[in-house]
């Protein structure tokens, strides 16, 4: 939906190369007219205003960008959004279902495997991934497909923690308690 | 009638799950770079490639002729509106931008605010500024010699690079044990600098308006008032014009406490456009100029008696502190509280000197979950303690447990003059003991060590001071280090609780609650908490050391009393009895002789707007400004065991124990998380983190690629366990926790290293223990320093 | 960039890349027209975790950006009948870590797939790209050239190969043409059985090598008849080490000639001294890795000799 009003800058630039991107994101599909150099963080953050995806570094290393692209856990900051033309894109903002949270956001928050939510969205998409190529990883795999991912507050225990009790969820075999109960003690 | 669980009800004790998580984990955590204001413009910063250099001439006409170019600021421009200088929170003063001279790599030296920040960027880089490069100085060695360039050439009266002296203790009496011991263990350390990275970066969006001459300021801060009122200094605009908002943080460790040229210079940008102006930090600006943590070099030594009893301490510190002193800390103590090493141990008599200089550096030094440097002190001490009994030949077990201070000697006056009020020590360290098998382990590593492995385990004991601090002692700019709480009651029994704390992962808007629930038995659920707005918080000293359990959660108890106190008296008319006549239980008052009657505190809240008692104010809120009477003082034992590869340096952790006492425990389960963080970093500082410089003064560690921060897969587990001792004046009996594994964590992870390179002769090598250093160290039998510069052949 | 592989901030880094030119093509030879168009002002774009890091940094300001990404058919890794293993432009690292034929076929290069970067760049970055990219800390390059590859170079003018050790002409630089697109690496077919590992120091995931040994052998009974060992990070490029390689050809497996093998490899290092390592601490891990490499290789039968 394009907006009713664009404003032109008095000082035309001079020709600046732009190319015309479709994407799905999130199951939407979305056009963009970009410039190539975009990062595909930025269209995601400035362009569509989803914000759950962040910045953390500028050398491709902390993962707090990471989002799916067809699927795979990609570095969002380390690819254009050119790229993009034609593929499907998932952010942090489509885990959930129509209405309920996807078993590993419930497990984040019932495993206490985050504190200032900054690498969070990163970690999960990463962990969505995993579970649905190996959907009963030991810790050792978890921590190995976590490893671009990087944490400050936690530690990573219980990010570890997270994905088993996801894991659990999604294996139907019981995972933990319901996660919006509050009153759960450890 | 039952009385309420105070478990269910989400009160103390409880691990209930976090209020905050439901945004985070949707990705609608609202922090700094998630906010866009109407018109808003970007800023960039151009930083200085050089470390120590005169600007000739800056010449920024091609930036300004670049479509979507604002602004373009320089020194200059700032200096003409007396703004090219800041006051710090350590009474120095800073550059903005810079004006005569840059005096360490990364330096901001000129702003460009344009539309989007990829022009912003592409100006920067068309901004030309000729440097005359000066003697660089990298360390604090280069900085006391004689010759060396004097940096701050900038102030008056400032003949030479040294920013304090200072001294604490007995200097006679501590040297007259030292002439009477039997043994004197003498230990040389550098504590390297380290940068809290937090993974967000820092940033600020500043909007003026014009209108109603208003400046509101998002800013990534830990401590929103103590930057109002910084702005307000500065920027001489009306306190009560300055709106400060501090969002969603992700991630402080201290590196979101001072004050940041950008912050001053997106707002001046403001000013001067109207318009709101954002800057985004890159994480090479927050690794080269951000609030970096450590750098103090020690000379310490014990003076010991045969039977293992520490007689005294001396302790002689260098910080270097960077460019500017810049610090956030007590302003009395101008090495932080790097004199409250040793308060577990018994020590008759101890002596601290303390000097602090400038170097071609970023400023800083205390950050990174250190306590106002008590990361320093536990790291000296525990370091020291190892060194003490190697040197006796004793266990290190036993060492400490002959120098500990008793359960029952309490309150302790320490040498350097802390108070500690509570502590079991010994008991700690046999919790740590048991749990790791500490003689089956020794065993072990002497079969081992038959068949040419080498293991080692690491003990670290400490007790660290949380929650400054009283007013009689403590300081920052002057303002005292109070904390607040705010708390309404509305009609329903619902509640608002605001504080002047600010989190950043803590988890305030879910314990803060457990509090109140704890206190006056509403739900958890049922209390709202905010933090962070200037305009609507009570004032606050903000969240970093560890004091926003002692202080602010103090607070928030103590406005739960008022609050029930009121209660009480609306209970009573309610009941229609006397006031003596009321008793309370979790959630109800009732009638002592009749408890069957009782009204519950939700109907006492409706009766505040519905049903007064005569001559009484309606409502039911309170603010409650907590001024603690001492320090809390949480203890701990961390126990690190490991495999030295010695063929390659590589050291691999087995197990780490860790023994926490943090008094009583709000949240178990945040406590817990806030330990296994603590001990990331230590497992970090001890194993790769490293900020170092060489001769030319460019930075090693300014970006991740260089600055090696563990992922999951090289950080141990932690097996966790606890001590609780309740604090005996916090009106809860919390302790401070946030820091503790942080503070004690390292020394137990050096100390096993260095226990596994037992009777090679080695005594120190300094962190990061990096492979290359633990195998120098095995061939050479020597110690192994770390102090930049690093020397790179060619 | 310097040749260590790191940023250095004097270059004013940056998250925001240079303005820039971008082509799709949908096929090589729309590619290769639009290299030899650009005069070589126009870069591969591939896997792009070493190119766009580049460009962010600025330390890379190409004109125009190909992006070789829709090409069809180039993401292969497979197994020739004679044994040859052809490794297609676009094959990302994580379907090489992932993969039961190097498992089986090609121990070398299945010790080194994980160990590149880290999990989430490897679902991006390509084996090829890498080899282009000409990182001295590289880990493809050492095991490619211990394993005596090449590169298939693709332009308007027709094909040719470039022998592993031809491909590098300095850090950071390939001998490729300007109008040349690399699309293929090919490994030889083993001359037996083909062993082999890599070990490499990484301090955390991620971390670029404080050194790395790549070492292939091929047995034919208990001989081996082809060595050869491949050094990251310890030279201003990837450093064959032939003569440690040639010392290990012409029979079992000794332990007196894996000594000797290892203590020629430390000598063929060309390290230098940084934070990650003094000169000689990086020659000791070529030293110890070289022979923990062989050692483990060595049957049982050569163990018992």
């Amino acid at each position: 939906m394009t907006s009713l009003f664009e404003e032109i800058s008095p000082t035309p630039a001079d020709e600046v190369p732009v190319r015309q991107i479709t994407l799905t994101v999130n199951g939407q599909r979305r056009s963009a007219v970009v410039e190539p150099r975009l990062l595909l963080v930025h269209l995601l953050r400035q362009g569509f205003r989803l914000t759950g995806t962040h910045i953390g570094c500028d050398t491709t290393n902390c993962g707090a960008c990471t989002v799916l692209f067809d699927g795979t856990p990609i570095k969002s900051c380390t690819m254009l959004a050119v790229q993009t033309d034609g593929h499907e894109v998932m952010t942090v903002e489509g885990l959930a279902g129509p209405s309920e949270l996807h078993a590993i956001q419930e497990g984040f928050k019932e495993e206490h495997g985050l504190q200032c939510g900054f690498c969070t969205p990163g970690m999960m998409m990463t962990s969505k991934a995993l579970l649905e190529e190996n959907p009963n990883p030991t810790e050792d795999e978890i921590r190995w497909a976590l490893g671009g991912n990087l944490c400050r507050c936690t530690g990573y225990q219980n990010i570890v923690k997270a994905v088993m009790w996801a894991a659990g969820k999604l294996d139907g075999a019981g995972g933990g308690e319901n996660a919006e109960t509050e009153e759960v003690t450890s | 009638m039952t009385a309420l669980d105070e478990v269910k009800i989400g009160g103390m004790g409880a691990s209930r799950r976090r209020v905050e998580d439901n945004r985070f984990i949707r990705g609608k955590g609202n922090y700094l770079d998630d906010i866009t204001l109407p018109g808003m413009l970007h800023m960039e910063i151009l930083r200085s490639p050089v470390a120590h250099a005169r600007i000739n001439s800056i010449d920024t006409s091609k930036a300004w002729a670049m479509p979507g170019v604002r602004l373009v600021l320089t020194g200059e421009m700032m200096a003409s509106r007396n703004l090219a200088w800041m006051p710090t929170l350590s009474y120095d003063t800073q550059a903005v931008l810079a004006t005569d001279k840059v005096r360490f790599q990364g330096q901001e030296v000129a702003c460009v605010i344009a539309d989007d920040p990829y022009i912003a960027k592409d100006a920067c880089q068309a901004i030309v500024v000729d440097y005359e490069p000066l003697p660089v100085i990298v360390n604090p060695q280069q900085s006391m010699a004689e010759s060396a360039p004097v940096i701050r050439d900038d102030k008056v009266n400032q003949p030479d690079n040294v920013i304090y002296d200072w001294e604490v203790g007995d200097k006679e009496s501590t040297d007259r044990a030292f002439a009477e011991a039997d043994v004197v263990s003498k230990l040389e350390l550098h504590y390297p600098r380290s940068h809290p990275s937090p993974i967000e970066c820092c940033a600020s969006i500043a909007d003026f308006d014009r209108a109603t001459s208003k400046l509101t300021v998002y800013l990534t801060t830990q401590a929103p008032h103590i930057i109002r009122a910084a702005v307000a200094l500065v920027a001489e605009l009306p306190e009560h014009m300055i709106r400060v908002i501090s969002p969603d943080i992700g991630g402080g460790f201290g590196n979101k406490v001072p004050v940041y040229p950008g912050y001053v210079a997106s707002i001046l940008a403001s000013i001067l456009l109207e318009r709101p102006v954002k800057w985004i930090e890159d994480r090479t600006g927050n690794l080269i100029s951000t609030g970096f943590a450590r750098d103090v070099y020690l000379q310490g030594e014990l003076a010991l008696r045969r039977d293992g009893k520490i007689l005294g301490v001396r302790m002689n510190t260098l910080a270097d502190h960077g460019a500017f002193f810049s610090d956030a800390q007590p302003s009395k103590f101008k090495i932080g509280l790097i004199h409250s090493a040793f308060a577990c141990y018994d020590i008759p008599t101890a002596h601290l000197q303390a000097r602090g200089v400038y170097t071609n550096k970023a400023p800083g030094g205390v950050a990174y979950r250190c306590s106002f440097r008590v990361t320093e002190a536990m790291f000296f001490q525990e370091r020291m303690v190892q060194a003490a009994a190697d040197d006796l030949g004793m266990d290190q077990a036993e060492f400490r447990r002959v120098n500990f201070v008793r359960d029952d000697d309490f309150p302790h006056r320490t040498p350097f003059g802390f108070l500690t009020d509570s502590g079991q020590y010994a008991k700690c360290l046999d919790v740590g003991l048991e749990a790791i098998g500490y003689q089956d382990f020794l065993k072990e590593k002497e079969e081992a060590a038959k068949r040419g492995r080498l293991l080692g385990i690491g003990i670290s004991t400490m007790t660290e001071p949380l929650g400054a601090g009283n007013s009689r002692e403590y300081d920052i700019l002057g303002i005292k280090m109070f904390d607040s709480a705010e708390l309404r009651i509305h009609m329903t029994g619902k509640a608002l609780l605001r504080t002047g704390a600010k989190s950043q992962g803590q988890g305030h808007e879910t314990t803060w609650a457990q509090i109140v629930a704890h206190e006056l038995g509403i739900p958890a659920q049922d209390v709202v908490v905010e933090e962070g707005d200037t305009d609507t918080a009570p004032f606050g000293m903000g969240t970093y050391a560890s004091r926003s359990t002692p202080v602010a959660g103090a607070a928030v108890a103590m406005v739960s009393r008022k609050i029930r106190a009121k209660a009480r008296k609306i209970a009573a008319h309610l009941l229609e009895i006397s006031e003596e006549d009321v008793e309370w239980e979790l959630g109800r008052f009732y009638v002592r002789s009749n408890p069957e009657r009782g009204v519950t505190i939700q109907e006492c809240a409706a009766a505040a707007y519905s049903n007064m008692p005569d001559g009484m104010e309606p409502g039911l809120e309170n603010v409650a400004y907590y001024d603690p009477p001492n320090l809390t003082w949480p203890f701990a034992c961390y126990i690190a065991t490991v495999e030295v590869d010695p063929e390659t340096g590589v050291w691999d952790v087995l197990r780490v124990v860790a023994v926490d006492d943090c008094g009583v425990r709000i949240n178990p389960m945040i406590v817990e998380g806030q330990i296994m963080g603590g001990l990331t970093e230590a497992y970090a500082m001890a194993n790769m983190q490293f900020i170092t410089f060489d001769e030319e003064g460019n930075c090693i560690g300014a970006n991740f690629t260089d600055y090696l921060l563990p992922t999951a897969w090289e950080t141990p587990g932690f097996e966790l366990h606890e001590v609780v001792t309740p604090c005996p004046h916090h009106p809860i009996g919390a302790k401070g926790i946030g820091e503790c594994a942080a503070v004690g964590g390292p020394a137990a992870f050096v100390n096993a290293v260095m226990n596994a390179l037992q009777g090679t002769g080695v005594r120190n090598i300094d962190m990061p223990v990096f492979p290359d250093r633990v195998f120098r160290a095995l061939q050479t039998r020597e110690d192994i320093g770390g102090a930049p510069p690093v020397r790179a052949e060619v | 960039m310097s040749p260590a592989g790191c940023p250095r901030p004097e270059e004013e880094p940056a998250i925001y890349p240079s303005r820039l030119k971008y082509e799709a093509p949908r096929s090589l030879e729309e590619a290769a027209a639009l290299l030899a168009d650009g005069g070589g002002d126009a870069k591969i774009l591939a896997g792009g975790q070493s190119l766009v890091p580049m460009l962010k940094l600025r330390f890379a300001s190409p004109e125009m950006l190909v992006d070789i990404n829709e090409l069809p058919g180039l993401g292969y890794h497979q197994r020739d009948p004679d044994g040859t293993i052809r490794i297609g432009a676009l094959c990302r690292h994580a379907s090489l870590e992932a993969s039961p034929l190097l498992a089986q076929h090609q121990p070398t290069m299945m010790a080194a797939a994980p160990l590149v970067a880290d999990p989430i760049v490897r679902n991006r970055g390509t084996l090829v790209g890498s080899l282009c990219h000409a990182d001295p800390q590289g880990d493809w390059a050492s095991v490619m050239t211990a394993l005596d590859a090449s590169v298939v170079a693709h332009s308007g003018r027709g094909r040719r190969t470039i022998a592993i050790r031809d491909l590098v002409s300095g850090p950071f630089q390939n001998t490729l043409a300007i109008d040349e697109i690399a699309v293929e690496a090919v490994v030889p077919p083993p001359q037996g059985v083909a062993a082999g590992g890599y070990l490499k120091l990484e301090r955390r995931v991620g971390d670029f090598a404080t050194a790395g040994v790549a070492v292939a052998i091929d047995r034919v009974g208990n001989d081996v008849v082809r060595a050869g060992i491949g050094l990251t990070g310890v030279g201003g490029s990837t450093i064959s080490a032939d003569e440690a390689a040639g010392i290990l050809v012409g029979g079992p497996l000794s332990a007196e000639a894996i000594g000797e093998a290892a203590e020629l490899a430390a000598r063929a290092a060309q390290p230098h001294s940084d934070h990650r390592g003094s000169a000689d601490y990086k020659r000791q891990l070529v030293r110890v890795f070289t022979r923990r490499l062989l050692s483990g290789l060595m049957t049982s039968s050569e163990e018992a000799a």
